[in-house]
This record gives structure tokens, C-alpha cells and sequence, in this order.
């Protein structure tokens, strides 16, 4: 390290109280930034869950739908004629709804039912009990191993229950990628059951999934969707639109953005602070060092480095303690929404940067204004 | 004699119009190697801003400092800089120790600044901490010493870059008059020698025994120089 920078790093460790009080303000800034963030990005992952688990390419839906939940059904003829679209491979029906089961102990519980094509299974989930082909048998369904199977009970293979009057019985127990936002339980059966047992409306595909031949095709596809009056969109596309729900259509978006931004001011007002005080107090000191021979270059990089050498030590701590945070919080909370990403840790470390840039730029001008005359005239 | 420094005609106003004041006056000196000048005045009669001046600290509005042939206020502000930590040591009024650093990290930062390296920087100063009596200090935050003994260490910081010329403004200001005295004699037997000039500004009278030279000052003008009692 060089001599001067060695130099501003024991002015900034010494003086302890002033900079424990830096590095908490920094910590608690990145750790409420960061806590935001994943939180915001474990609900965007959990609401896009049945797209991410059933990894279809392209997803063919009315353009109303705004997420998966709220799918609104399409006509069968839709299936036929986006079967018969240049660059289709196949195209297969996908049915999502919500239904009541009753458990054996009498209490009911909500299920998200997912009804895979009778033909190809396209988009089933991987077994880690019972076998995929059960799921043709009669009242046959899948549950997904998740945070949520609590609620049904733990059931196993064989376990029956009640849906709509229809008596169901679990044949497989599945792992899927992503649970799902809502805290609901996910069962699989095939396509024709399940319109079979939930009550439906005239039209029942609520969404159609589709193989492309390759993805030079898609653009093709989409546009003669969107002929027809729907709309195809990738699996990327399906997810942003999903995203963009919650993000500016629910206020769960701005609300977090909100708390960001919240928690930036306070970190920036904390830290700020304290470093401005620090440098306030060392200030004649700085102007004693102007007065020996240093350069104001030479300040400068003993200020940018005290800022950045504590905003990187914040970092780290506050990133440190959001991630205990949140593995406790999903050690004791299974379906805890939180997903620490690397775009959110960048936009921490990017706000951290604004922080100790803004900080450093005050204490700067300040020491650059500081003339070594005044130093003598006390 | 070799003048360690020459002052022609030197004046600095502040203000302009009706409110320009002279804080230095048309002001001619020489101070030469080997001598212990001192600057006197009443308050506000101009000392703090010569020294300021010749030092290259603060630009004068007209006139030379010539310094090792160098009119040093025709240089660049970091070649002036660099002219102040290779020339000049400074003894503030308040000395200016950092209370975060030891000791000798305080008396090491011209060394520092002269990018030299830090083990060898951190022993040379321990050196000169040995020379004015603090060897034993080296590891002691300033704030853990007495006033005459942080008083010392900013006389090491000052001399460890062996610098020609020693400035001291109001060396003796806070501390009582045993120890000043004790300050000033360590200056004069120890740290002036043949090749240093040491300027020094100061009210008090009692360390006037010291000097070789004595410019008074009154209204930013030289009203005399006389020969010191240590002449």
C-alpha cells in the first residue's frame, strides 16, 4: 500500500467511534437495499414459477392475461390453427386453474391444478416418487414437493382426497424448480382430467405451449398469433409481462422501490454525516499536511480512498448479514420470498458507490478549499 | 554571506478599492544560513503573512522570494508544493499532529510524502525522535505527550526531511517558560547548524535571547532589524 494511502487508512480505523458509526450506516443502507431488492426479485421468481417449471419456449394466451393465475381461456380452434403455423414443431393445451380439495381430516384446502396434455405430458415435473405414467390412471394427480405440501398434509402415494366430488389419489411426488407465490399447493394431472373435475367455461385451454422448430421461428409464430387476435411470447417475454404487473399494476413495485430509496437516504445520511465529520475535524490537519508538501492530488486519493475502503467493508457486512438474514428466515419460513441475484447485489454496490462518491466529493471540497495560510493564522 | 533567503520589495493587500489593506509592505530582507532570525510585531502587524510568503505558502501580489537561486512564486502550485516538502519544515503554532498516528507515524509524513518507503521512513524518524529526546515515545499517540514534548515531535517532523529552512511560528505560545526556554536551546544547539536558516515568529520576549537577528515589524513594514543577544 502506498505510504499516503497507509496513512488515510490509520486516520479512518483510529479514530474507532467515527468509524463504527461510517460502517453501520453503510451496513444498514446495503442491508435494507439489499433485503428490498430480493425480497422484490423472490416474488418476481415465485410469481413466474409455472413458467419457469414448465419451460415452454413460447406461451400462446389472450392478450389480457397479465399472469399466470389469471389465465383467460381460449377457444379450441386456437390450437388447431397455431398447430398448423409455419416453424411450429407441436403445440400442446396447458390448463391452470384453482380448486377446493377436501382433505380426509374434513378441511379444505385451495390447490392450484395444473392439467399437462394427455398425449405428450409436455412441461411435467420430475418425479421423486411414483412413476409419470400413473398420472393416466383413474383419478390420478401429482403433488409438488414444496413449501406448501404441508398444507395438504404430507401426503404420499396413495393418499386420497376430494375435488369437486370427484375422489382423487396421489400416484407421484414431484420436484419442480420454483414454488409458487400465492402459498398454494400445485397438483398435476392431465389435461382432459382436469377440466374433467374443476368446473369450466365454454373455452378451457388457458394456455397453449409451443415447441418452435427453431427460434429463428418465433417472430413468425408470434405474428401470426397476434393475427389471431392472442398473443405468443417467449418464455423470457411472458416473465417480464408478469414482472411488470407487479411491478407497476399491483404498487408492490413502487412500495419497494419506495423502501429503497428510503433506505439509501438513510445509509447516505448516516454515513454522510459521520464522514463529514470526520473530515471536518481532521480538516486542519489535512491543511498542515498541505502546508508540508502535500499535493492536492495526493488528499484527495487519502479521502476517495478512506470513502471507499469503508463503503467496501459496509458492503460486504451488510450483504454478510442480509444473507444470514434470509437463509434463517428460510430455514424457519420454507416459502420466505427472498433471492439474493447478482443484478441486486450489483445495484447495491452501485448505490454504495453513490454513497461514498457523494460523501467523499463534500469532505473533497472541503479539503481542496482549505489554505495552508489559514493554518498558520490559526 | 549566502542568503538562505531574498525578499525584494514583497507586499500582499487584501481587499480592493476603499477596504484594500497591506498585510506585508514593500518589505526587503535577507536571512542567511546559520541563523536564527526572528520576526516581531504586534498583532496584525504582518509576521504570520511574510512567513506565510516566504515559506511558499501564500502567493504575495508583488515582489521575490528567491530561494537556492529559485524565485520560488514563479513555479507551478505543485511544484511548489514539492519545493515546500523538500526546503522548508514547518512548526505550527498548534503543531498540527495527527492524534490518530503514533509518534513516529507523525513525524514520518514528509518522508511519506517523499514517497519513501514505509519501514525506512517509520525508522528515520524514529531517528530524529531519539535526537530530540523521545526515543522512548515512538509508539505514544501525540495526545498521550505533554505540550513541550508534542512541541519536540513537531520539531522531528519538521527536521526529518533535512530541510534548509526551519519555520516556527509562535513556537513557545502554549507552552510555559521553563520549557519554552528548554525548546529553544534544544533548537539552538541541536537543530540550527551551518547549513539552516530558522525563521521564527513569536510575541514572546522572553525567548529573545535566542536570536541571532530581530526584524520588527508594525503595519506589514520592516521598522528595523537589530542583532540579536545570541549574535
Amino acid at each position: 500500500m502506498k505510504g499516503i494511502l497507509r496513512i488515510a487508512f490509520k486516520l479512518l480505523v483510529n479514530d474507532k467511534g467515527k468509524y463504527a458509526a461510517l460502517l453501520v450506516g453503510i451496513t444498514f443502507a446495503v442491508f435494507l437495499m439489499v433485503q428490498m431488492t430480493s425480497i422484490f426479485s423472490g416474488i418476481l421468481m415465485k410469481s413466474s414459477s409455472t413458467v419457469i417449471n414448465l419451460g415452454a419456449q413460447v406461451w400462446v394466451m389472450d392478450p389480457a392475461v397479465n399472469n399466470v393465475a389469471s389465465s383467460i381461456p381460449m377457444p379450441d380452434y386456437v390450437l388447431d390453427t397455431v398447430r398448423s403455423i409455419d416453424g411450429v414443431k407441436y403445440a400442446v393445451p396447458l390448463y391452470s386453474g384453482a380448486a377446493l380439495v377436501k382433505l380426509r381430516n374434513g378441511i379444505f384446502q385451495s390447490v392450484t391444478v395444473v392439467g399437462l396434455d394427455d398425449n405428450s405430458l409436455f412441461g411435467h415435473p420430475e418425479l421423486v416418487e411414483g412413476k409419470i405414467e400413473d398420472i393416466y390412471a383413474e383419478n390420478a394427480f401429482i403433488v409438488v414437493e414444496d413449501a406448501e405440501i404441508r398444507k395438504l398434509g404430507y401426503p404420499t402415494v396413495g393418499t386420497d382426497f376430494e375435488l369437486n366430488d370427484h375422489r382423487g389419489v396421489i400416484v407421484g411426488i414431484a420436484r419442480v424448480a420454483a414454488s409458487g407465490l400465492f402459498g398454494i399447493p400445485t397438483l398435476y394431472t392431465t389435461y382432459s382430467k382436469a377440466i374433467q373435475y374443476i368446473p369450466s367455461t365454454r373455452f378451457t385451454i388457458s394456455y397453449i405451449l409451443v415447441e418452435p422448430k427453431s427460434s429463428d421461428a418465433i417472430p413468425h409464430i408470434q405474428q401470426q398469433v397476434k393475427r389471431l387476435g392472442y398473443e405468443a411470447l417467449t418464455k423470457d417475454e411472458f416473465m417480464q409481462k408478469i414482472a411488470n404487473y407487479y411491478k407497476y399494476q399491483t404498487g408492490l413495485g413502487t412500495n419497494i422501490l419506495i423502501m429503497t430509496v428510503v433506505s439509501f437516504l438513510v445509509g447516505f445520511s448516516v454515513s454522510g454525516q459521520t464522514f463529514y465529520t470526520f473530515i471536518l475535524e481532521n480538516l486542519e490537519k489535512f491543511g498542515a499536511l498541505k502546508a508540508i508538501g502535500a499535493k492536492g492530488s495526493e488528499l484527495v486519493y487519502m479521502i476517495l480512498f478512506q470513502a471507499m475502503f469503508t463503503a467496501m467493508i459496509g458492503y460486504g457486512l451488510g450483504v454478510g448479514l442480509c444473507t444470514l438474514i434470509i437463509t434463517i428466515a428460510k430455514l424457519r419460513i420454507p416459502d420466505y420470498s427472498a433471492n439474493i441475484t447478482y443484478t441486486t447485489l450489483g445495484f447495491a454496490f452501485f448505490m454504495v458507490l453513490i454513497i461514498a462518491g457523494i460523501s467523499s466529493y463534500i469532505g473533497i471540497r472541503k479539503v481542496l478549499k482549505i489554505e495552508p495560510f489559514d493554518i498558520f493564522r490559526g | 554571506m549566502n542568503p538562505a533567503i531574498s525578499a525584494n520589495e514583497l507586499a500582499k493587500w487584501f481587499g480592493e478599492g476603499d477596504l484594500k489593506t497591506y498585510a506585508v509592505n514593500d518589505v526587503t530582507f535577507e536571512a542567511y544560513f546559520g541563523e536564527i532570525l526572528f520576526i516581531v510585531g504586534p498583532s496584525g502587524s504582518g509576521k504570520t503573512t511574510l512567513l506565510s510568503i516566504v515559506s511558499g505558502i501564500l502567493r504575495p501580489n508583488s515582489g521575490t522570494v528567491v530561494i537556492d537561486n529559485v524565485d520560488i512564486w514563479k513555479l507551478e502550485p505543485d511544484q511548489i508544493a514539492q519545493f515546500r516538502l523538500n526546503k522548508v519544515g514547518f512548526v505550527f503554532q498548534d503543531y498540527h499532529l495527527f492524534p490518530r498516528l503514533t509518534t513516529a507515524e507523525n513525524v514520518a509524513i514528509p518522508l511519506i510524502l517523499m514517497k519513501k518507503d514505509w519501514d525506512e521512513s517509520i525508522r528515520e524518524a524514529t531517528r530524529y525522535l531519539e535526537i530530540v529526546g523521545l526515543g522512548n515515545k515512538v509508539q505514544l499517540p501525540p495526545v498521550k505527550l505533554s505540550g513541550g514534548e508534542q512541541q519536540r515531535v513537531a520539531i522531528a517532523r519538521a527536521l526529518v526531511s533535512q530541510p534548509d529552512i526551519l519555520i516556527f511560528d509562535e513556537p513557545t505560545a502554549s507552552l510555559d517558560g521553563d520549557t519554552g526556554r528548554r525548546v529553544m536551546e534544544f533548537v539552538k544547539t541541536n537543530v540550527l547548524n551551518d547549513k539552516r536558516c530558522i525563521l521564527i515568529v513569536t510575541h514572546d520576549s522572553r525567548i529573545f535571547e535566542y536570536a541571532d537577528r530581530i526584524m520588527k515589524m508594525e503595519d506589514g513594514r520592516v521598522v528595523g532589524i537589530e542583532k540579536g543577544a545570541s549574535h
